[in-house]
């Protein structure tokens, strides 16, 4: 990450719940803070709760229980007017009986802010998102990427100190969404304000956050940095949930220290790191990624244990190559490997030993 | 400009039109190729139309055309009465009636009185000058037998009314076929014995002040619906589905009871010994001498008339609100915006397409509405509509009853115009 930023609580939810029908807890004790000038991202499949987060800190739900802070106040009570978080909405929200200016403008007029003060902050916002030519013309004439910019100088147009985006860019084609992304990181840190950022996209949520907070079933699973997310999850949800895995169940063997032996179910022992596992004969479910595999033997730590395995198919993709594999068992085993000069060319069939080090599987609970 | 990496911001649209003397790979003119395609659906659409077209040709479009005819024509007098017609076409208005404009008169009287068309004459001179019918069919009986010159005499011997410029100046504006006087009528407007448009006597200006009184009323009752309605449609369109169901079945109950029933029921609540007037003294806040007259006036034609037009400003309001997101409303009070200001500024604005179509279909209903008015209006709370029923059915006088069905026409006409003008059509929502 490109900006280091300290945990100084500017945005703190303790222990926040939250129920809609008195009977269920969409969100089920929060506990979550954010630093000033972070970029947060709540990731999670669809109902883990993170829009429910996000629209209590915005302050169009209430939380049930537990209090919400906002740079040491309690805006449990606070309209959402009075809190001064810029918003930017999934569908973007532009009033479409306003013009670009005008939409602009709605923010600055009703706090008061004079003609000339406002014409001068609405020309520097869409200059900063490289709209200002388009200050008269209506949403409906412009395109989605276009639509996301002014929704983005929006909110941001009366210098809020914190910036909610609600899956901004979920409209957006991929090519577009990539763009749209850079600029937004980039907008973050020439403007050092905080963002909480909500998406179920996890390669958006790796390459823009600072921390990642992985939800699911109204908790946070786990809250890290994108690269320990995904080289250090804690748990088989956050393992599967970011990019590809492989998990291989079985039962712990031996545990020294964060040093394990897993045994299998099919009688083979591999090595790993303990995570969340305690004793010996407990059930695990060991997380490695596919990039992570060796099939050479050169490459892998002495003393190792391996596994054979049959390559099930390979399947070309440019950069590199994937190859499903059946290991212990299981067929839907993947290593993937560099597309380099010299290297190795597997098919369908033939029986190699794979292995890792392991520090890259983890055991972790049993799914 | 839009960033060069925007790959949406550098659509570019193919300038230039297509050229005109394209042709196809056979060589015909791109144009008629098309036109030959296209041929067998315009004719299947148009044969699928054809029924309601005709239907509407039949019943609507005719009739509206014979009623706007009739607002303009009528030949009780011009057929009937030849030669004094003819006299009146030679000479200009305000000439004194000589030897023989009698002589024509006398002739033509006679003949009509042999011909039974004496009525007819006689009712249509009636409508420009009431109380001269029996004059006509009187004098008719007694010149059946011919008449001896010198006719004025003659005339004046059987009815001294024969030289009153009011009745020759009403002869001379009928003689005619096709007369403006209906629409001049209309406006309470009368041509005087010199042929000049002036107002007609103070105790028979009625139509002005009815067009008023109607325009105005249906102005108040759109008003009223809308501050009725406005907030119901936002309640159905934001309950959740279930309970919004329940709702719309209580606001389209009236619309499955007939208007009649809807009407005399107002009737039995708002009558002096009424219902409403009943509870009011029971709460002790009117006593017995005080029971208000909401009944037979204007309020109970603008009580009756709000209540039945409410359904048509709900279901328009209601399906504008639907398709309006709750994130315009979140966003403006992220944005620094109260819940007034975010109503006043950015919900409200985006319900007036459903609020101009519901103000227009209520105010046109409205203006032209008749048994509502006929049954509780009372005297003060008639409409234009009544009088022209009573053109229609009571005196029978039909040229009048379309000229100001044509003027209430034209009314609208303007209105609608004037709303595409100020709205735009286009951003009608009806549902």
């Amino acid at each position: 990450m490109t900006t280091t930023t300290r945990d100084d609580g500017y945005v703190v939810f303790d222990r926040v719940q939250k129920s809609y029908d008195g009977q269920t807890l969409v969100v089920k004790d929060l506990n979550l803070s954010i630093g000033r000038g972070e970029f947060l991202t709540m990731l999670g499949p669809s109902g883990s709760g993170k829009t429910t987060c996000l629209m209590m800190l915005a302050g169009f739900e209430t939380a049930t229980s537990g209090q919400i802070l906002l740079d040491g106040r309690n805006i449990n009570d606070m309209p959402p007017h009075k809190r001064g978080i810029g918003m930017v909405f999934q569908s973007y929200a532009l009033f479409p009986h306003m013009t670009v200016g005008e939409n602009l403008a709605f923010p600055l007029e009703v706090r008061g802010m004079t003609k000339a003060e406002r014409e001068e902050r609405i020309a520097r916002a869409l200059d900063m998102v490289q709209m200002g030519a388009f200050a008269s013309r209506r949403p409906a004439q412009l395109s989605g990427g276009q639509q996301q910019r002014i929704a983005l100088a929006r909110a941001l147009v009366f210098d809020p100190k914190l910036v909610l985006m609600d899956e901004p860019l979920g409209a957006l084609d991929k090519q577009l969404r990539e763009h749209m992304q850079f600029e937004i990181k980039a907008l973050h840190e020439r403007l050092g304000i905080t963002v909480v950022y909500v998406t179920h996209d996890q390669g958006e949520a790796l390459t823009m956050s600072d921390r990642i907070a992985v939800f699911n079933d109204g908790r946070i699973q786990q809250l890290a940095p994108p690269a320990a997310l995904y080289e250090r999850p804690d748990n088989s949800f956050v393992a599967s949930f970011i990019g590809e895995n492989n998990a291989l169940g079985g039962t712990i063997a031996s545990l020294q220290g964060d040093k394990a032996t897993v045994r299998l179910f099919n009688g083979d022992v591999i090595d790993a790191t303990a995570v969340n596992v305690r004793e010996v004969g407990q059930q695990t479910t060991v997380s490695i990624r596919p990039e992570r595999i060796e099939f050479k033997p050169e490459m892998m730590p002495d003393g190792a244990h391996t596994l054979p395995a049959e390559v099930m198919d390979v399947v070309y993709m440019g950069d590199i190559l994937r190859a499903r594999l059946k290991v212990a068992g299981q067929d839907d085993f993947v290593m993937k490997f560099r597309n380099t000069l010299g290297q190795t060319r597997l098919n369908p069939g033939e029986q190699i030993r794979v292995g890792w080090h392991p520090q890259d599987a983890r055991a972790l609970d049993p799914v | 400009m839009a960033s060069p990496l925007d790959p949406h911001a550098a659509i570019v649209t193919e300038a230039g039109g297509l050229d005109a003397t394209l042709t196809t790979a056979d060589g015909t003119p791109l144009k008629r190729a098309l036109a030959r395609a296209s041929r067998k659906s315009r004719w299947r659409a148009f044969l699928l139309v054809l029924p309601l077209l005709a239907f509407i040709v039949i019943t609507f479009v005719v009739p509206i055309g014979q009623m706007l005819h009739r607002s303009v024509y009528n030949d009780g007098f011009a057929a009937n009465m030849p030669q004094i017609s003819g006299w009146f076409a030679e000479t200009e208005p305000g000439t004194v009636p000589d030897d023989a404009a009698f002589a024509a008169l006398s002739a033509d009287l006679q003949a009509a009185a042999e011909a039974r068309t004496i009525g007819i004459v006689g009712t249509r001179i009636n409508y420009e000058m009431p109380g001269t019918r029996s004059l006509f069919t009187s004098t008719g009986r007694k010149v059946r037998g011919g008449v001896e010159p010198p006719y004025r005499e003659a005339l004046l011997e059987i009815d001294g009314k024969w030289g009153e410029p009011e009745l020759w100046a009403s002869m001379r504006n009928s003689s005619t076929a096709y007369t403006g006087s209906f629409y001049l009528a209309s406006l309470d407007r009368t041509r005087d014995t010199n042929g000049d448009i002036v107002q007609v006597n103070e105790n028979r200006r009625v139509y002005i002040m009815l067009f008023m009184r109607t325009l105005w009323l249906s102005a108040l009752v759109t008003v009223m619906t809308f501050l009725l309605g406005f907030p119901i449609a936002h309640l159905l369109a934001t309950l959740p589905l279930r309970r919004s169901n329940l709702l719309m079945i209580l606001v389209l109950l009236p619309f499955w009871t007939s208007l009649l029933v809807r009407t005399t029921s107002w009737m039995v609540l708002l009558q002096q010994q009424g219902v409403v007037n009943d509870l009011l003294i029971w709460m002790g806040a009117i006593d017995e001498s005080g029971r208000l007259k909401m009944m037979y006036n204007q309020i109970g034609s603008i009580i009756a008339m709000t209540h039945i037009l409410l359904p048509f400003m709900i279901l328009p309001l209601y399906s504008v609100m639907r398709t309006i997101n709750p994130s315009y409303v979140r966003a403006a009070k992220s944005l620094g915006a109260t819940s007034w200001t975010a109503f006043r500024r950015i919900y409200f604005p985006q319900t007036l397409p459903g609020l101009g179509a519901g103000a227009l279909l209520v105010f046109i209903l409205a203006v032209g509405y008749y048994i509502t008015p006929a049954l509780v209006g009372g005297a003060s709370g008639q409409l234009i509509s009544n009088m022209i029923a009573e053109h229609m059915t009571g005196t029978l006088n039909w040229s009048m009853a379309a000229a100001l069905a044509a003027i209430l026409l034209a009314g609208v006409l303007i209105l609608y115009w004037i709303y595409d003008r100020l709205v735009g059509i286009d951003n009608l929502k009806l549902g």
